[in-house]
């Protein structure tokens, strides 16, 4: 029901890595570790400032791929990936889209499933890549029929 | 725990064991991802959506399992971590989180099999993270 949206980009919104959200987010996986809420050691670490967890991309704004209308309950979340060129430092801009990379369908022993693949994206102001996120998300048969699809 | 994360061989074990999984450990995770699904945080909720009760986001445990590196960043940062969704968590589940190092390391990165378990043994999430190495 999506394949005529694989391969569709969203606009670039821009976010920024906020230090309240990084140190909520480091608190709420029971990791706050100073070198993402201390600004003197973040000051001190290699990195030169605090950085961010690796899974907080989850939160942020990606805009919206027209024709990729989910529903909002009965998602299942099949796999998760990230690729990291450098960590995300507190404070800084980040531009980030998202693309449906695929969708399949398979039968299994619970009727029809639909997966579908989305790629995120987050690139610095000269759209260097800072880090790609991968989402395997699996829609089941009653969600499909409520749907109407 | 070791001083150094380069110090690891192959085999070598990164582990920690979770506080008993809390409703408020999930409604904290809502507010500060943005995921508002109400089975993680409403027990009608949940059990309208046929589940037993509520469930942990399965980021809050892919958040939490990165935790066993994060001592380790001045030496490097995770490069890769892939997760598959393997079991549900529950309230009240004792959850250990785990890193074993699958090969000798080399000059470039660190490769670890990852996986959180209940207290039953079962993963609920398993996958891979490579640790980049950063020189001096």
């Amino acid at each position: 029901m999506f394949k005529d949206v694989v391969g569709k980009k969203s606009e670039k919104i821009k976010n920024i890595i906020e230090r309240g959200l990084v140190k909520r987010f480091a608190e709420a996986i029971g990791d706050p570790h100073p070198i993402y809420i201390d600004e003197q050691a973040g000051k001190a670490s290699r990195f030169g400032g605090n950085i961010a967890p690796p899974t907080i991309p989850r939160t942020f704004d990606y805009g919206v791929v027209e024709g990729l209308n989910l529903p909002k309950k009965g998602l299942i979340h099949g796999e998760q990936t990230y690729h990291y060129n450098r960590p995300l430092l507190v404070g800084e801009e980040v531009y980030c889209y998202m693309e449906l990379k695929d969708y399949y369908e398979k039968t299994g022993k619970n009727g029809l499933m639909s997966f579908l693949v989305v790629k995120r994206y987050g690139e610095d102001k000269e759209g260097n890549v800072i880090f790609t996120e991968g989402s395997t998300i699996i829609i089941n048969e009653a969600v499909r029929e409520g749907m109407k699809v | 725990m070791t001083q150094h994360i380069v110090e690891l061989r192959p085999g070598d074990l990164l582990e920690t064991v979770l506080e008993p999984v809390s409703r408020m450990d999930l409604i904290k995770y809502s507010g500060a991802s943005g995921d508002f699904n109400p089975i993680h945080t409403i027990d009608e909720e949940a059990k309208k959506a046929g589940l037993p009760g509520i469930i942990a986001h399965g980021m809050w445990t892919m958040g939490n399992l990165a935790k066993l590196f994060t001592p380790y960043y001045e030496e490097g940062f995770i490069q890769d971590y892939q997760i598959r969704f393997a079991g549900m968590v529950f309230l009240n589940d004792i959850i250990t989180l785990q890193a074993v190092v699958v090969e000798e390391s080399d000059d470039e990165y660190i490769d670890f099999e990852v996986r959180a378990v209940n207290q039953h043994g079962k993963p609920v999430i398993k996958g891979k993270i490579r640790f980049k190495k950063l020189k001096e």
